[in-house]
């Protein structure tokens, strides 16, 4: 962006004058209109987003009863805790499983809707958003009545080739899976989509040329597709494993944690904690916990973004 | 424009004028005059229960010159623990707020003493039962008064008929009607029989262990009739004791006769075990059976709520009580005292009670005895024992005696159900022990 005033020219007599004329000036400049314009949602982020999260770095440093101030006590604490480490395995379980099958899923079914013909894609296309346009609370509560523990309609419908029934959500494994299922099930749509407009940037002569250099249909994949979507891919896994490492509601409604905690993630466990429990900063604790960890990757799959937008 | 300018005088003597009139006018009492009240109280799932606390609020409001406003907060989702949170980070919020169970306690510091009030309602309404003294006390402060609205007893609701075909226990007898009950056979040992006796006839007692209330209330209960406390009330950590072994082993064998899925169960699955006719018997409020007498009357015919079995240290029930709380911020807290006293009244709590089709439980002495448990039905008198009118159970809480801040942890992690599956799936006694023990001793971090 060209950082210049609109009327550079103008002469400044008298002393006030020029001041006054400065004000105009910068007030004229495009990145103080930018700047002006943006102020609005820079604050509206400062309040919903800025605050709460330096609000909950304070919390996290108080004791039980949020009138000392301990340091970094809670994590000393919940590192010594079994159920802590129990809750990092399975979240980083939940999370890294989800993303890749979300990821894997996505890339396959963006490569059919690809491949229909333009007049009946937009049905297709809008038929496969449904899942991520329903709000997870209400999709999880229909899945809840399909995994019930004694009434499943899975279960019911597996009864008749006598298989199961089946603890969806009784047994620790089980419950994991179901979990980890609907996720997919509500977030594979995302990288569909994502997907789906990447693929249609990728310029057809790139596939001409491999076909004539006589790429078959994985060299075209693995040589052409997937290198111009690496930063796509990039993004969307990076953006999916946040929202994913900090997903409640599939949880919280399907599982709550059970059976003996053995769904828990971190949102649901820190819930467990700091509202059931009232131990709100040990809560605030466990939910910061992944905070640097997800900095780190971010930071790194970014750079890697930048640099391979550099070299393009 | 002409500006006339006021001077240092002419300043002086208008503001000693007017301080002198506000002072000499006569107090006029308009409609509000008291101030304004607001309150957020629980979301009563009862039809017409939250109707029945806005008019006795309006009443008092209306005599009192007190402007008020009234929120019901769901407990769904736990919206109300949110609120909760949210008031008391906030240092701001409802004048009145109701808190359920442990939060009085976990917010203590905040909350108003109502010694003054708590000390009269005690004259004219009698003692508190034994959950509500435990629960809503610290160092002899009153933290809240108890309010009848969302309070229960969590006991055995059971199917008359399947009882009797399979258990060859006649509940009616054993909990009549109208008269004190001649339980001094329904023992755990007889409450294991029958649980054997209904897996076998196919109609297994659904009793959960998941990690929500329901299920942790009832083994609080029954850990609480073997003397089984994983922390005493001095704090002390009491897990490896014979009584909690004893429990252990009475829990392992009870889950061998209830249905497969128990480990999942919520607080909505034993009403749906009630209310689908699977099940001869749930441990629960009468909120089954108020659904089953709208969508399954012929389940409803059948359905008897009466006493908890008495296991080698008495006869324990789960009591849930939620408490009218003011914060110590509380703008208008003698208006508050005031309104929770006259909502405190016998009469009051009576058509309360009545809205909530007796559902609702008062904490004092005094109003358990009133007509709405002894008529409701079909079948009549099927909430006559609810609320306990003979005194034979003790009323507590899951993990009580422990203190009420380790114990909330204990509840909230449902650690007594989970020991409980641990030592059915197979790990060793000693190892679900030291679990235990762990957990607790991680519980009592200040």
């Amino acid at each position: 962006m060209v950082d210049v005033a609109f009327q550079p020219n103008r002469v400044a007599g008298a002393k006030s004058a020029r001041k006054r004329s400065s004000l105009k000036t910068a007030l004229k400049r495009k990145s103080t209109a930018a700047f002006l314009m943006t102020l609005p949602l820079i604050l509206l982020i400062t309040i919903l987003v800025l605050y709460p999260a330096i609000y909950s770095l304070h919390l996290a440093t108080l004791n039980k009863s949020m009138q000392r101030f301990i340091g970094l006590g809670n994590f000393e604490f919940l590192f010594k805790r079994d159920t802590f480490w129990l809750v990092v395995k399975q979240s980083c379980i939940f999370a890294i499983t989800a993303v890749v099958f979300k990821a894997l899923i996505g890339f396959i079914v963006a490569h059919f809707v690809h491949n229909i013909p333009a007049k009946g894609q937009r049905k297709w296309r809008g038929m496969l958003l449904v899942p991520w346009v329903i709000p997870p609370a209400m999709s999880t509560l229909a899945w809840l009545w399909l995994f019930d523990p004694s009434y499943s309609a899975f279960n019911y419908t597996l009864s008749f080739f006598g298989i199961g029934p089946i603890p969806w959500t009784g047994d620790a494994n089980w419950a994991r899976f179901s979990v980890i299922l609907v996720n997919i099930w509500y977030g594979a749509p995302f990288f569909m989509i994502m997907y789906l407009a990447s693929l249609k940037s990728v310029p057809d002569q790139l596939y001409e040329a491999a076909a004539i250099d006589g790429a078959n249909w994985w060299q075209r994949i693995w040589y052409v597709t997937l290198p111009m979507m690496r930063n796509i891919i990039a993004i969307t896994t990076l953006f999916s494993l946040i929202v994913t490492f900090a997903n409640f509601d599939i949880v919280r409604i399907l599982t709550a944690g059970g059976p003996l905690d053995h769904t828990h993630i971190f949102a649901t466990w820190a819930f467990r904690i700091g509202i059931e429990g009232s131990d709100i900063p040990l809560g605030a604790s466990v939910s910061l916990f992944m905070v640097p960890i997800l900095a780190v990757a971010a930071i790194f799959i970014l750079r890697d973004v930048n640099k391979r937008g550099n070299e393009a | 424009m002409s500006r006339r300018k006021l001077s240092r005088r002419q300043f002086v003597a208008a503001t000693a004028l007017s301080s002198a009139a506000l002072i000499a006018a006569p107090y006029v009492r308009g409609a509000h005059a008291a101030g304004k009240l607001t309150m957020g109280f629980w979301d009563h799932w009862v039809p017409g229960s939250n109707k029945a606390s806005t008019d006795l609020v309006n009443e008092w409001a209306a005599k009192e010159k007190v402007e008020v406003s009234i929120d019901y907060i769901p407990s769904q989702g736990n919206k109300n623990l949110l609120t909760i949170a949210a008031e008391a980070q906030a240092k701001s919020g409802h004048d009145i707020l109701a808190m359920p169970s442990w939060w009085p306690h976990a917010n203590s510091e905040l909350l108003e003493p109502v010694n003054d009030i708590m000390q009269t309602l005690l004259q004219q309404n009698g003692n508190v039962n034994s959950a509500v003294q435990y629960l809503g006390q610290l160092d002899g402060k009153w933290l809240g008064v108890p309010t009848c609205v969302g309070s229960q007893i969590k006991g055995p609701c059971s199917r008359i008929d399947l009882m009797k075909k399979y258990a060859n226990i006649d509940v009616q007898e054993m909990y009549p009607a109208g008269a004190a009950p001649k339980a001094d056979n329904w023992t755990m040992d007889t409450f294991l029989k029958a649980a054997e006796a209904c897996h076998k006839g196919g109609f297994p007692f659904g009793i959960g262990l998941g990690e929500t209330t329901d299920n942790v209330d009832t083994a609080g209960a029954i850990f609480q009739s073997f003397g089984a406390n994983l922390v005493d009330a001095k704090g002390n950590l009491t897990v490896k004791t014979d009584a909690v072994r004893q429990a252990l082993d009475f829990y392992k064998k009870l889950i061998a006769f209830l249905p497969p899925d128990v480990s999942a169960w919520d607080d909505a699955s034993n009403n749906k075990w009630l209310v689908s006719g699977r099940g001869a018997m749930i441990m629960n409020p009468p909120s089954a059976w108020a659904v089953a007498k709208r969508d399954a009357p012929q389940v409803a015919e059948q359905c008897w709520t009466h006493g908890f079995p008495k296991g080698p240290k008495g006869r324990f029930a789960p009591f849930l009580p939620y408490f009218w709380t003011t914060w110590s911020f509380s703008k208008n807290k003698e208006a508050a005292k005031s309104l929770l006293v006259y909502l405190s009244q016998s009469a009051a709590v009576e058509k309360m009670v009545n809205a909530s089709g007796g559902y609702d439980l008062p904490a004092f002495e005094k109003q358990t005895t009133f007509k709405v448990w002894a008529e409701e039905g079909p079948p009549k008198g099927t909430l006559f024992h609810y609320p306990d009118p003979y005194k034979q159970q003790t009323l507590s809480i899951a993990a009580s005696p422990a203190p009420p801040k380790v114990a909330q942890q204990i509840y909230a992690q449902a650690t007594l159900t989970k020991m409980c599956l641990r030592y059915y799936q197979g790990e060793a006694m000693e190892k679900t022990l030291a679990w235990a023990e762990g957990e607790c001793e991680g519980f009592m971090r200040s």
